[in-house]
């Protein structure tokens, strides 16, 4: 902490302008704000990209990255808030538009919301803070440091003067900008910390909320477009006259290898779509999961030219071994299912483009909208609506790109729509994945050596080679190969290790097991040799590992669990925070069910307690219903789930009781939408073991039922 | 193309449209509705649930030919200040992530609490079995549930 404690702001980031009616503000985004503010939003004192102050004190925050579910809008102005010190009830939240000179990493993925904010938040607020002290103690003249601040008032004690930040805002705003400025102690916290409900809450229980799916301009069109069914295939020839003579459709447009129907309504879109006769066609043989499967289990047995991580002499040790343990796991592809399916507004006019949706990178989309279009990114705006989750899938920009050019085509606004089959059938899937791993006993138990080796199809690196063991072994070694498809994949929440800590998880079991060991403290054994003896780079912080073992041991009762219920252990780290379980199985009627997780958290500070736990629980959830459930698979290159009725999610009566528990610290903070899912199917997948003696060791754990 | 009377949050709506259009459409694109969501268009995951005469159902499946004089009730009128228990218990557990299937959680709970004022774990799982959410929020959705039955007896 001490490095923050005081800190830098650059001058060129303060904006000193009256008007705070964003694009976001005229965009009705938040209506709240809007209400809230009526005619006064043109009189409040912009301090920074960050916030801005109306006379009647009310503080308006801009919530920089995209809303997917995580949170992260009433997250981060939490902690601009805090350091401004003001009263959280009266601050308004307006989510900004995308805006590089003001924003940086504005960006919904990889759990790095927060971390990368962090020190930006707390400064904007602190500074503007200290301008808002400066300002009162000119007027007072007195001394700054003589003022403290309380909930949006400037205090002078030794007069008993007192100015609220309304009052001084515009005076505040003229004056020269603090290069240093002292933030707060995490003791002192009075916001962050604190359970604050979603600042969308209201909207979203009345139907007022506005995600990417609702928005609509007068005079836009609805568009639905047909793409090609299977993967490898285009488009041969189409015949659209049934189509043009519906009702409300307004063009048919070919581009690439689809064709847009553009209607007056999104469902003369789709009826209008679905009545196109194409005839496909493939260059090649289509693909299948059948053979995906055998292919990548032929790969496990090939050593790759390079291995991704090696420490020692894995070969001889597994030569010299007492006792080799091998297991080999196996995962499907995942559609993410975001509830609310792909879709996107563009409207491309005079060489300028306005785009509005749900996306979890609007730089990337803007900037691949222009490459596209052959348009400046200076004249493509974005602007962001909430989002009907994400889970990876909106990192992608396939439908910003495609509502562009046929915006661009048909001359018009417009918003693309995708059906739930376009949505599930459409790829950009979590990868399908084999891994085999390997460890070497000597002839008391000791591990000796460890070797994971992944294959996927268009996975890129399968394996996360830095993952513990690595570091804390003698001899290691993690290899993998890339299976190139026509079938697309794409990060799926919590990427790579949302399998790969499901495989690794449970073969920590088996090995403990097989070693006679107890797996909570086979773990602190191993860590204590990485601390001791580290062996290559440690990626992990080993006291914070260990501690968030004991703390999930301890609240879980490891080893203590009543008659009938069955335990399971799991510990991970990933995208910055530690994460570890105990997961309760019991037996009913002679099915495995799981009964409760316990999981503990160090994330470090934690900003938003509900937020995170929410997070957090959901993650828990998300992970046993794909590990249950999930399935995607390929025939004759088609999507043979693509809806709701192929394809099972998990249900409320499914989700088990989760307890949670943060380790209190005051670290910077970790980010949470992705770090808790990956290792709950290990510790279900132990549990289940322990209660019925089956390994699980390929998911869905549920046999898909046929289809029909 | 025909035209149709609807009655949807006490209000008469005049609407022009193919008689096989789902409700769900016709209150999102024709009457500006966007409370009830899209999510499957097959009956599967409850985004789009609204009350017809009080009772929950999927406006993705129902066409608007077959409404007739029932009365629709939306997110949007559940109630007229966005107070009904089940809302009000919503915000306080501080259930939603995204959001998304929220509106058509809080109507198939509505339409529960109306018929059962006390509902047991077991009644919660059977009635919201037809609502997914995929962020997970299940458990509070439950727990909010039996806040709202609460604060109903008040």
């Amino acid at each position: 902490m001490k490095e923050t404690n005081t800190t830098q702001f650059d001058r060129r980031s303060f904006i000193k302008v009256s008007a705070t009616t964003s694009a976001g503000l005229l965009l009705n985004f938040n209506l709240l704000a809007k209400a809230a503010y009526g005619d006064k939003a043109a009189v409040a004192t912009t301090f920074n990209a960050f916030l801005s102050i109306a006379p009647d004190g009310l503080v308006t925050i801009m919530a920089q990255n995209p809303e997917v579910g995580q949170g992260i809008k009433t997250a981060l102005p939490m902690i601009v808030a805090e350091e401004l010190d003001v009263d959280w009830a009266k601050v308004i939240v307006e989510q900004a538009p995308l805006d590089t000179a003001k924003y940086t990493r504005q960006v919904a993925g990889g759990s790095q919301s927060i971390p990368t904010t962090w020190k930006t938040l707390r400064n904007a607020g602190a500074t503007a803070r200290q301008m808002l002290i400066n300002a009162a103690a000119k007027r007072w003249q007195v001394a700054p440091e003589e003022c403290t601040t309380e909930m949006g008032v400037i205090k002078h004690a030794a007069t008993k003067r007192s100015l609220s930040y309304g009052e001084v805002a515009t005076e505040a705003a003229k004056l020269e900008v603090p290069k240093e400025v002292k933030l707060k102690a995490v003791k002192d916290f009075k916001i962050i910390g604190t359970s604050q409900k979603g600042v969308d809450n209201k909207s979203i229980f009345t139907g007022k909320a506005i995600y990417g799916i609702d928005y609509k301009v007068d005079g836009m069109l609805y568009c639905m477009v047909a793409r090609p069914p299977a993967f490898g295939q285009k488009v041969k020839s189409f015949d659209d006259k049934k189509t043009k003579a519906m009702p409300g459709v307004k063009q048919v447009l070919q581009f690439g290898d689809k064709i847009a129907v553009l209607a007056t309504s999104t469902w003369e879109a789709k009826e209008g779509r679905d009545a196109l006769k194409i005839e496909w066609v493939a260059d090649a043989k289509l693909e299948n999961t059948t053979e995906h499967d055998a292919q990548l289990l032929k790969l496990l047995q090939t050593a790759p030219e390079k291995p991704r991580r090696q420490n020692g002499d894995v070969a001889k040790a597994f030569q010299e071994a007492a006792k080799v343990v091998e297991a080999t796991y196996e995962c499907p592809f995942l559609p993410h299912n975001a509830m609310e399916p792909m879709n996107f507004f563009a409207h491309v006019h005079d060489g300028k483009v306005e785009l509005v949706g749900p996306t979890q990178t609007p730089e990337a989309a803007r900037k691949q909208v222009g490459e596209l279009l052959s348009i400046p990114v200076e004249n493509i705006t974005v602007n962001m609506t909430r989002m009907g989750g994400g889970f990876g899938r909106r990192l992608s920009t396939d439908f910003a790109k495609e509502a562009a050019q046929i915006s661009s085509l048909a001359k018009a606004p417009v918003k693309v729509i995708w059906t739930r089959e376009d949505d599930m059938g459409g790829g950009i899937y979590r990868p399908a994945c084999k891994y085999t791993y390997r460890a070497a006993l000597d002839a008391k138990g000791n591990i000796t050596a460890f070797h994971v080796r992944g294959a996927g199809i268009n996975v890129g690196n399968p394996v996360r080679e830095g993952n513990f063991p690595a570091g804390a072994l003698e001899n290691f070694l993690a290899d993998g190969h890339n299976l190139e498809s026509k079938v697309t994949t794409g990060p799926w929440r919590a990427p790579v290790h949302n399998f790969v800590a499901f495989a690794e998880q449970s073969f920590l079991d088996e090995v403990a097991i097989a070693a006679g060991k107890d797996p909570v403290q086979m773990r602190l054994d191993w860590l204590d040799m990485a601390k001791s003896s580290p062996q290559g780079p440690v990626s992990y912080d080993i006291e914070r590992f260990k501690g968030v073992i004991k703390l999930a041991a301890e609240k879980g009762n490891w080893g203590k669990a009543p008659a009938g219920v069955s335990q399971g252990f799991s510990a991970y780290f990933s995208f910055g925070s530690y994460i570890a379980q105990v997961a309760e199985v019991v037996m009913v009627n002679g099915q495995p069910k799981i009964q409760k997780i316990i999981c503990a958290a160090d994330c470090g500070v934690v900003i938003n307690p509900s937020g995170a736990n929410n997070q957090i629980v959901g993650g828990l959830v998300d992970g046993i219903g794909h590990a249950m459930y999930g399935n995607l698979s390929i025939k004759d290159g088609m999507a043979e789930q693509q809806n709701f009725g192929a394809y099972r999610l998990i249900r409320l009566a499914e989700a088990p009781a989760v307890e949670v528990h943060f380790v209190k610290n005051e670290l910077d903070p970790t980010g949470l939408g992705e770090p808790a899912l990956p290792p709950t199917a290990g510790a279900v997948g132990n549990a289940i073991f322990k209660a019925t003696g089956q390994r699980w060791r390929k998911q869905p754990f549920v046999a898909p039922a046929p289809l029909g | 193309m025909a035209m149709f009377t609807l009655k949807v949050n006490g209000k008469q709506y005049k609407v022009d449209a193919s008689p096989e259009t789902p409700l769900l459409w016709i209150l999102r694109d024709h009457l500006g509705l966007t409370g009830a969501k899209y999510g499957c268009g097959i009956g599967q995951c409850g985004a789009c649930t609204v009350h017809l005469n009080g009772e929950p159902m999927r406006s993705c499946s129902l066409s608007v030919s077959v409404v007739g004089k029932n009365a629709i009730t939306t997110i949007e009128g559940l109630s007229k200040n966005g107070d009904h228990p089940v809302q009000e218990a919503w915000n306080e557990i501080d259930v939603p992530q995204c959001g998304y299937c929220q509106a058509g959680q809080i109507m198939t709970a509505a339409a529960l609490l109306k018929k059962n004022a006390s509902p047991t774990d077991n009644d919660i799982d059977t009635a919201m079995n037809g609502n997914l959410c995929r962020c997970g929020t299940y458990n509070r959705i439950r727990e909010a549930i039996h806040v709202a039955a609460k604060k109903a007896h008040k």
